[in-house]
């Protein structure tokens, strides 16, 4: 009989439990990312960061609510007012336009550049590291060095080079933007892909049937998530201080729009007589990239595997 | 060999070899087998024989480069499976075949609930709608022994144990709507010794109640002895014994076969001595086999002529073969 032959499972008895009585309801706290968010809370730079992220955030959302006045309305009569003086908090630029309501507006243009081009990087680089890793082959080296190439310019020349050519304007300061951004997601994803695709799981997926596409998009992408959120919160950051930059040389958002680069590149002139109108646009883009920096670092600590101990 | 109406299964002299930069790595050369209808095969060998290669190699998912099937025929229901198109391989996957991963631990997406990733069979091969697949899936995760099913389904594969989770395998390769065979690559061996005995008693209550074809890949002979009907002994690649499991057992004729059952602890036929026997050597390094007999280097009859050729098949009864220049007739 071939039951002489001791199995490694022996104990009958063991052989016909069956998990019984009573199941304890499920533990809520175990949701995936709920470990992270603990962690996440016990940095206060990262907290910091969420913090002043979403403080802007709300400040844009509540522009017109919050705003003591109108940001493209001059008033001829109150040029160069200092900040308390006349009713301006934050003072009033060489046209008169309150500073504070213009920072209070620039926040929404500037979120809106962040997060249109930070879309355009994801949404290209995204689908270009997915399938480049997952397929791999000839497709991903030529892609893999086109990528390279754009990585060898100065992002910031780049996106100049791309303002130029089309023209410049707020959109195409968008679309430069993004642009710019695109290698750094593509490597990010197609570095995580390369990893993920050798997972027992798509193994599996696979022996289920699901096609390349389903793969691709509906499995691994899921789990390559956790860098593409770290890498699109510093692009956004990224982002919002070339936005900056752009409108500074002129070519991102045109007068008399109420955008932070913008409104530090006129008040350079006054710089010596005026600080408060180069001062307080300056102060607000630092400490809308600094915020989306430290959320960023927060991020990658509790989501990047490599930077845990 | 006959035409057999109730033969879900047969693989023809196959050869999967993966071309590497060290030299073409022969892990599967020249091995046939097959599985009749309702009925467990099991391959046997030890890591490295190809039995992993070969059941990969069943469902088409061997990578390609450096892996690739260069010769043989994978018949399954009369069809042969190495001449279809991806489409036509995808909609046998998961709905004819399925397969059960030796690591329950990994084999589950971890960012999904398992409710889903069952359902998922149902929305890729029957177009169901999420909400009747998780409706399916609460009912597999029932046949196969989870306790409130209702509340499991929305589990993350983290929060179950691999027992568990194999469980969770073995519901998803029965979502199949009309299964033909599983394959099952070392299913119980990241488990531990009480839980393996639970998944091979819940296999074979499956195969009963469904009618299942099972192809079992281990290297344990004790889930040989309780499983299998039929047993094919593989070595480096190659197939040395193919025997129905009680005959096998009670007289193996292979030294490889022999020596793997000398191996087992606590064996009252084959290891009388006080001290455990284990083979000398270890598997010869795929890329640099000869024409002989891979077992010759560690083999206690190996002769001259056991480097020069691999022998031919010896058949000692209609369903017991050998391959051996000098195996002897049984019981020694």
């Amino acid at each position: 009989m071939p039951t002489s032959i001791p199995a490694s499972a022996t104990s009958d008895g063991a052989v016909e439990t069956r998990p019984a009585g009573p199941v304890p309801p499920p533990d809520r706290d175990d949701t995936p990312f709920h470990d992270q968010w603990v962690q996440f809370t016990q940095s206060r730079a990262a907290v910091l960061g969420l913090g002043i992220v979403v403080l802007f955030f709300l400040l844009a959302l509540f522009a017109s609510v919050l705003a003591p006045g109108d940001p493209i309305a001059q008033h001829l009569d109150a040029q160069l007012a200092r900040p308390l003086h006349g009713g301006y908090l934050l003072g009033s630029d060489d046209l008169g336009r309150d500073i504070l309501s213009r920072i209070l507006y620039g926040a929404r243009i500037s979120l809106l550049v962040g997060a249109i081009s930070v879309s355009i990087s994801i949404t290209v680089g995204g689908v270009v590291g997915l399938l480049s890793g997952y397929f791999g082959g000839l497709v991903d080296l030529l892609v893999m060095r086109l990528i390279d190439i754009m990585l060898a310019f100065p992002s910031i020349l780049l996106a100049i080079v791309i303002c130029a050519a089309l023209g410049p304007s707020l959109q195409n300061a968008m679309i430069a933007i993004g642009v710019i951004g695109i290698p750094s997601i593509a490597r990010i994803v197609r570095a995580s892909v390369l990893a993920e695709k050798e997972m027992d799981y798509v193994t599996a997926e696979r022996s289920l049937g699901a096609s390349h596409l389903r793969l691709v998009f509906s499995a691994i992408l899921p789990n390559c998530l956790a860098p593409l959120i770290v890498q699109a919160t510093l692009a956004y950051a990224g982002a919002i201080i070339s936005a900056a930059g752009l409108s500074f040389l002129g070519l991102g958002a045109q007068p008399p729009t109420p955008e932070w680069g913008f409104m530090v590149s006129s008040g350079k002139e006054y710089i010596s007589t005026a600080w408060w109108v180069i001062t307080f646009p300056g102060l607000a883009i630092l400490l809308a990239v600094l915020g989306f920096n430290l959320l960023g670092d927060g991020l990658r600590d509790v989501l990047d595997p490599r930077m845990k101990e | 060999m006959t035409v057999n109406g109730n033969r879900v299964l047969s693989v023809e002299n196959l050869h999967t070899y993966f071309f590497t930069q060290k030299g073409i790595v022969r892990a599967v050369n020249g091995v046939s087998f097959s599985v009749d209808k309702g009925r467990t095969l099991c391959l046997v060998g030890e890591s490295g024989c190809g039995k992993s290669v070969a059941s990969l190699s069943i469902m088409r998912l061997i990578a390609t480069p450096p892996g690739r099937i260069v010769e043989g025929r994978i018949l399954f229901e009369g069809k042969d499976l190495l001449t279809l198109g991806d489409a036509e391989m995808r909609a046998i996957r998961g709905r004819r075949i399925s397969m059960i991963f030796q690591e329950p631990m990994t084999s589950l997406n971890p960012v999904f609930k398992i409710g889903r990733q069952i359902g998922e069979v149902f929305m890729v091969h029957e177009g169901m709608k999420a909400r009747a697949a998780r409706a399916k899936a609460i009912e597999l995760l029932r046949l196969v022994g989870i306790p409130a099913p209702e509340q499991r389904v929305d589990d993350y594969p983290h929060q179950l144990s691999g027992g568990m989770r194999q469980r969770v395998m073995i519901a998803m390769a029965l979502a199949s709507p009309e299964p033909g065979l599983l394959i099952a690559d070392e299913p119980t061996t990241a488990l531990d010794v009480t839980i393996q005995a639970q998944i091979l008693d819940l296999l074979r209550d499956l195969q009963r109640r469904v009618g299942l074809s099972i192809l079992l890949i281990t290297h344990n002979m004790g889930v040989v002895a309780e499983m299998a009907d039929d047993v094919a002994v593989l070595y480096a690649g190659r197939k040395v014994e193919a025997a129905p499991t009680a005959e096998l057992l009670a007289s193996p004729l292979h030294p490889y076969t022999r020596g793997l059952l000398n191996s087992i602890p606590g064996n009252p036929k084959y290891a009388q001595a006080e001290r455990l026997e284990s083979i000398p050597g270890s598997v010869p390094n795929l890329t640099a086999l000869g024409p002989g007999c891979p077992f010759e280097n560690r083999c206690p009859l190996a002769q001259a002529l056991c480097r020069e050729r691999f022998p031919e098949e010896m058949a000692v009864s209609a369903t017991h073969s050998v391959w051996c220049h000098f195996a002897q007739t049984p019981a020694t």
